[in-house]
């Protein structure tokens, strides 16, 4: 996307930093202008205490830990001391300004002791039993700069022990040192202040207000109400327990579970979203215990969302598949690998045979993984009937993964949205559907004023906390916005339908330089809208990238697991491409497929139709499918299913012979982000299971090819084995908008998106994580919900002949006509109950007196085996 | 020395609190004057006077103005603090209570005199008969012509807003009043940025006192030479003197910078007839506590600071010899402990712990070593708070422990308070000779 004439643009030679150089405890320091002392200090190596700073925080000065002695010259140039010693978190060091800290400073060393006394004075002595004991900067530092016994012989403060501020958080309030870190995190860096200080004096505390005031998701946010009655609602709040320097802030999971000196960490990257998010897994005799934020400035900094530090017990539940299981008389039985090798090479062989084999190899792998699925169905099985995407997907998106996407390397990242001038959100929710990059946009907002434009049917929370500008779309209309916006830039007529004030302010704003046009993978669904942002990034010049939901989606698209696409953007039908693919794997040009195989879509079908003899098919969840009901009758019709699964699931049930393969803690690898960076990481257990390359591989073996990733170096290298390609690309496509259809009465059309805590497979076995979900509604605007009689809270039924959702109506400002229902939440499995997706036209009615349990069919046991 | 009646001029009229009666003494004819004058020759004069902050720091008000930012079109705020909340200080309101108009005139020319088109006043949130005063006040002056869209016809817009606050005394504090004015926690803000380049809703803005914006209009109408032919070189002007504690005729007396307690006592009728000057605070209680030694110090900035104290609020609280030192501070320091804001270590936790140092020594169960610890404490709290708020809370403190270490010793050893409180009391207080608890009264 990204030409190089914009690269240059963007990156004009820095200008040079103007620094400033000072003394600190005799030390000369050059640093640049700006710099706080207390950072100043850190980079040569001078401790000096704290608790209320934080790098990624604004200065507050609250705790007064960090004093230290401070003398600048005046305008004669002589030294003077100021009065009083100064918090160099919230000092700037200027040209000649000497500072002595607590190592240089009797006065430092003294006003530190005073203030530690202090903070310990009303500390419980609960060490022993406090989680963040072994790790608790107060701990640490009443050792170095505390007094060994006590003056206090008073009363101490003290509050009932925790509170809950939510499910998944506790809050005791004894321990807190009240440096506000966690209240300046969820309002500055999060934007959802779901504490805040309240009451003063020695009772000031943390505390949660009423949601009216807060102005929280309600009911929408509600999750379980603390005793305020207030409804709890943030996705990043287990970041306020990373920062916490004492042991307050607590997690329901976590707490009481280990010591700190017991656990050991494992630098890694999380696996629920596109982001690559840095964590560090902690686990203790082989047991993940908990998940942290790493750091890394590029990526997340040290921020995660809850899904990535809290959902990870999903790896080691009850329904892990530990053995092969291969099917007899109709039964699965275990079986030895040797066994279950022997049996799924036959039976792919003979699928081969009868017709070919769909290979479904879902959108969660590593990169190390893709590849090896994408060489195994192209050069072993010799199909191109491929692809990875396990929800709402197209050939118009394929085309555009395989134009704008593939091969492209890193193109826009996480900084140039910081500094976009500009950024419009098509197709994504960027809080729900990747965490991190919804933080980094509130950077940009915050510190260099991004506009951000939101392409959806109302202002969701997370819009509203950027800012944001709603550009109003009915699903569906998401193409004929984009294309009215690239219209406007190139001076073309804009379609009579369309707001011209709007269009202008965006392509205005997108033509500004460094502007960014993020999309989300929901534009699948939508006729023209991947071949509108096309021309919009063409007309205005800004840069776009694709922001999947899944981990693994990036990589797959670069390792070629779509049709028509081989690695590193080749296409398929291009002979240079198909030769230079053919010599990295080792095979002749002949053995891959020359013409584009079948989507996911096209592959059910030819099961269910027995034009295709079986299936490959890894780690689905079936009822995430666009239409779940197909996908187990093609499932079922099949005549032979391979599952390469780490959990059992509705496949389990259908499949012939089952692999099990290792989820992330169990091995290393590496995911590809959005950004197009590449995010190692590192085995945090030691494990049996074999990851995915390595049960291809020996699969391989079976059928007579070699595979090349027998071994993590081998999978990683092979990943890495293709130049960059040079040759012709995938022509754009030029998909046209359809004109929207009237809308009958009594129907609406359904708008939809998965959001962050819901009912996915990841998330399985955490309830405190869960009990922080936002509860599903059935948002409409007062004009829709009024035409079908019912109001705010009411219960709505949203049908279609497969059936309905009944779920508590709130209405929201948004597109008339349109009714949003969450994709994939407790009770709301839409794909599932209504076998429809967004744009479709749906119906919507009052429920009836009683309201079935709003279980809808086939949604409650999402990934459980044995459910059919 | 003689009074200066300035502002408490028209105290004494028919219903002084009237527009009426305000414009009888002439008033409004300083905010005449300053419309006739360019806006920076306003500023000059207010310079010129060498008028100086009433709220407690006494800053030059000329060279607070001078430090706003050129004007760059957008807003930029005047914000009246009327939080008078120290223990002892007693003049904003009384001024507000019987002549707002002074306020309401100064806010005008100052208005002006910064290019401010909306102003504040944030008034201490208990006093609703005061908020009502300012309110009417406020409305008389739009209905007059006095406020509002094309001010005395000359073209100037100005709009007041009078806000109460919910009662905290650290809202008193301007950084602190701003938040609250916006509606957040009122806690002392991180300066820099200082008011006057990101002040109220990040705009310039301009925090000044109720005294000091009601002295304004005087330098207008009368002149910078009258103002200065009062008070001292580098303290001109007349002040606002509130005498309470043993005093016979306790209230606010209007004199000029420099009198000294002496003479303010004279014109009081002395000390509580029969007994004699045991301490006094300059300036509230935040301010470092005086004796009889001190009875002519010059009441100016400059002299009460070289006598290790500060002039603050010219709250002058006066105690005779029946008050126990200990008793005295220990209730300053229940205000503390109860209004620090909770932000910073050294305050939130040093008060909490004094208070409970000071009230154990009073009930006798005092240790050895406690009063070095109170010493301690307050060093550890002194120049290492975030705001003054923390600072202040260990005057009372350190200064009567440098004059009295004695009666603190007294409670110590002595297992016990040596004084009767009844006998300090002004109003009918149970004497602790006879025991709260026997006799009659259920
Ligand atoms: C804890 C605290 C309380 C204060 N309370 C008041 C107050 O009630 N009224 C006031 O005018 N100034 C008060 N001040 C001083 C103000 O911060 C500020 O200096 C003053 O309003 C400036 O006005 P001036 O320059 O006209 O004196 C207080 C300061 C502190 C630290
Ligand atoms: S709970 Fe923790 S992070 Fe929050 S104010 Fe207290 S000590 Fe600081
Ligand atoms: S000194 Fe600290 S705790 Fe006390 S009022 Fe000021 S900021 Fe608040
Ligand atoms: S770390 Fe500097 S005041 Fe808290």
């Amino acid at each position: 996307m990204t030409t190089t004439a914009d690269k240059a643009a963007q990156g004009a030679a820095p200008a040079p930093v103007e620094t400033v150089t000072f003394t600190l405890d005799e030390l000369e320091v050059t640093v640049p202008k700006g710099t706080l002392v207390i950072r100043a200090a850190e980079q040569v190596g001078i401790a000096i205490p704290r608790f209320c700073d934080h790098p990624l925080l604004a200065p507050a000065g609250a705790c007064r830990q960090c004093l230290v002695e401070v003398a600048t010259p005046d305008r004669e140039g002589n030294l003077r001391t100021m009065p009083k010693p100064q918090a160099s978190c919230t000092l700037e060091a200027t040209p000649g300004m000497v500072v002595h800290t607590q190592r240089t400073s009797e006065v430092a060393a003294t006003a530190q002791r005073g203030v530690m006394e202090l903070l310990l004075m009303n500390h419980p002595l609960d060490c022993p039993v406090c989680d963040k004991g072994g790790e608790c900067p107060l701990q640490n530092q009443a050792m170095t700069s505390g007094r060994a016994t006590s003056r206090f012989r008073d009363v101490k403060r003290t509050f009932p022990k925790p509170i809950a501020v939510s499910t998944e958080i506790l809050l005791d309030r004894e321990r807190c040192v009240l440096c506000q870190r966690c209240t300046r995190f969820s309002e500055e860096v999060a934007g959802d202040a779901f504490i805040a200080l309240q009451e003063r004096g020695a009772d000031q505390q943390i505390g949660r207000f009423d949601e009216a005031v807060l102005d929280f998701d309600v009911p929408a946010g509600a999750a379980r109400p603390d005793a305020t009655g207030a409804p709890f609602s943030s996705y990043f709040s287990g970041n306020t327990i990373q920062i916490c320097p004492v042991g307050a802030l607590t997690g329901a999971a976590y707490r009481f579970r280990a010591r700190p000196f017991d656990l050991v960490s494992t630098p890694a990257v999380a696996e629920h979203d596109s982001c690559g998010s840095a964590i560090r897994v902690d686990h203790r005799r082989g047991v993940v215990l908990r998940r942290l934020a790493g750091e890394d400035p590029a990526v997340n900094e040290e921020w995660i969302t809850d899904k990535d530090r809290f959902a990870f017990t999903w790896q080691a539940g009850p329904d892990r598949i530990t053995t092969p299981l291969v099917r007899e008389d109709g039964v699965l039985r275990p079986a030895s690998w040797v066994e279950a090798l022997e049996l799924a090479a036959e039976g792919l062989a003979r699928a081969q045979a009868a017709g070919g084999v769909g290979v479904l190899p879902g959108g969660r792998l590593t990169v190390e993984d893709a590849f090896a699925w994408s060489r195994f169905a192209r050069a072993v099985l010799g199909t191109d009937d491929v692809d990875q995407r396990a929800r709402v997907h197209g050939p118009e998106e394929a085309a555009f993964l395989a134009h704008a996407v593939a091969g492209t390397g890193v193109g826009v990242t996480f900084a140039d949205l910081e500094r976009a001038p500009a950024v419009l959100l098509a197709g994504l929710e960027a809080e729900e559907e990747a965490g991190v990059t919804f933080l980094r946009l509130r950077n940009g907002v915050r510190r260099n004023g991004t506009r951000v434009f939101g392409l959806a049917p109302f202002a969701s929370r997370g819009l509203r906390r950027l800012d944001g500008t709603l550009l109003p779309a009915a699903p569906g209309t998401e193409g004929e916005w984009l294309r009215a916006i690239a219209r406007q830039t190139t001076g073309e007529l804009l379609p009579a339908r369309v707001d011209a004030e709007p269009v202008a302010a965006v392509a205005e704003a997108l033509a500004r330089p460094g502007a960014v046009v993020l999309v989300g993978e929901r534009l699948a669904g939508v006729r023209g809208a991947y071949s509108a942002a096309l021309r919009v990034a063409a007309a205005t010049g800004a840069r776009l990238a694709w922001v999947p939901r899944r981990a693994g989606e990036r990589g797959g698209v670069e390792a070629g697991l779509l049709p028509g696409l081989l690695p590193g953007g080749r296409p398929l039908t291009d002979p240079a491409a198909r030769a230079e693919v053919a010599a990295a794997w080792g095979v002749a040009p002949e053995a891959l497929p020359d013409a584009p195989g079948r989507d996911l879509a096209g592959i059910l079908d030819g099961l269910s139709v027995g034009q295709l003899g079986g299936a490959l098919v890894g780690g689905l969840q079936l009822a995430d499918l666009p239409d779940p009901q197909h996908a187990r009758t093609a499932l079922a019709a099949a005549g032979f299913v391979v599952s390469l699964e780490v959990r059992a699931s509705e496949v389990t049930a259908l499949a012939d012979v089952v692999l099990p393969v290792a989820p992330p803690a169990e091995r290393a690898g590496s995911y590809w982000n959005w950004e197009g960076r590449v995010r190692p990481f590192g085995q945090a257990l030691e494990s049996a299971a074999l990851p995915d390359h390595r049960v291809l591989h020996a699969l391989a073996e079976q059928l007579g090819a070699d595979l090349g990733a027998a071994t993590a170096l081998e999978a990683h290298r092979a990943a890495g084995a293709l130049p960059a390609w040079t040759g012709r690309r995938t022509p754009a496509p030029t998909a046209v908008p359809p004109v929207p259809a009237p809308v009958e009465p009594g129907t609406a059309v359904l708008a939809s998106w998965h959001l962050l805590l819901d009912d996915g497979a990841l998330q399985t076995g955490e309830q405190f994580l869960a009990g922080t979900a936002k509860r599903a509604v059935a948002r409409m605007s007062a004009t829709t919900a009024a035409a079908v009689d019912v109001f705010d809270g009411d219960l709505v039924t949203v049908s279609t002949d497969r059936g309905g959702i009944t779920l508590p109506v709130q209405v929201t400002p948004m597109v008339d006509h349109v009714v949003w229902l969450p994709l994939a939440s407790a009770g709301c499995r839409v794909h599932d109950a209504l076998g429809a997706a967004p744009g479709d036209v749906v119906r919507i009615a009052p429920a009836a007196e009683t309201p079935a349990p709003s279980e809808p069919p086939g949604g409650a046991g999402t990934g459980r085996g044995g459910a059919r | 020395m003689t009074l200066t009646p300035v502002l408490t001029d028209t105290w004494d009229a028919e219903r002084s609190w009237t527009l009426d009666a305000y414009r009888d003494r002439g008033g409004y004819a300083g905010l005449r004057a300053a419309l006739a004058m360019p806006p920076g020759d306003v500023v000059q004069a207010v310079k010129d006077s060498g008028l100086r902050g009433r709220g407690g720091a006494g800053f030059p008000t000329g060279m607070k103005w001078g430090f706003l930012p050129p004007d760059d079109g957008g807003p930029r705020y005047l914000v009246v603090n009327a939080d008078e909340s120290e223990p002892g200080t007693c003049k904003d309101i009384p001024l507000l209570l019987a002549s707002p108009h002074h306020l309401v005139e100064g806010i005008a020319i100052t208005s002006y005199a910064i290019g401010c088109r909306h102003a504040f006043v944030y008034v201490r949130g208990e006093v609703l008969h005061v908020y009502r005063r300012v309110v009417n006040a406020v409305r008389e002056a739009y209905d007059a012509g006095y406020l509002g869209t094309d001010v005395l016809g000359t073209g100037f817009d100005l709009d007041v807003t009078v806000h109460a606050g919910a009662g905290a005394y650290i809202c008193g504090e301007e950084t602190a009043l701003l938040d609250s004015l916006e509606g957040l926690r009122g806690q002392p803000r991180l300066k820099p940025p200082f008011p006057a380049v990101a002040g109220l809703y990040a705009r310039p803005t301009v925090v000044n006192n109720v005294e000091t914006i009601a002295s304004v209009p005087g330098v207008l109408s009368r002149g910078v030479d009258w103002f200065r032919s009062m008070g001292t070189e580098r303290s001109p002007g007349h002040g606002l003197f509130s005498l309470s504690g043993h005093v016979t005729r306790p209230g606010q007396y209007e004199a000029p910078l420099g009198t000294t307690l002496r003479e303010l006592l004279n014109l009081a009728g002395g000390v509580r007839a029969g007994h004699e000057l045991k301490f006094w605070t300059p300036g509230g209680s935040s301010t470092p506590m005086f004796t009889a030694e001190h009875l002519d110090v010059p009441l100016d900035y400059e002299s009460v600071g070289a006598a290790r104290s500060m002039l603050g609020t010219r709250a002058l609280q006066v105690f005779d010899e029946t008050t126990c030192v200990v008793r005295a501070v220990s209730r300053w320091t229940d205000f503390y402990a109860h209004e620090s804001c909770g932000k910073c270590t050294p305050c939130r936790e040093g008060t909490y712990w004094m208070k409970q140092v000071l009230h154990r020594i009073e009930a006798g169960e005092g240790a050895d070593g406690d009063v070095d610890l109170l010493l301690d404490l307050c060093g550890t709290i002194l120049g290492r708070a975030f705001c003054a708020l923390g600072d202040g809370a260990t005057s009372p403190v350190t200064s009567s422990i440098q004059l009295f270490r004695d009666e603190y010793e007294a409670h110590i050893t002595g297992h016990g308070c040596p004084f009767d409180p009844a006998a300090a009391a002004l109003f009918p207080y149970p004497s602790r000779r006879q025991p709260i608890l026997a006799g009659g009264a259920r």
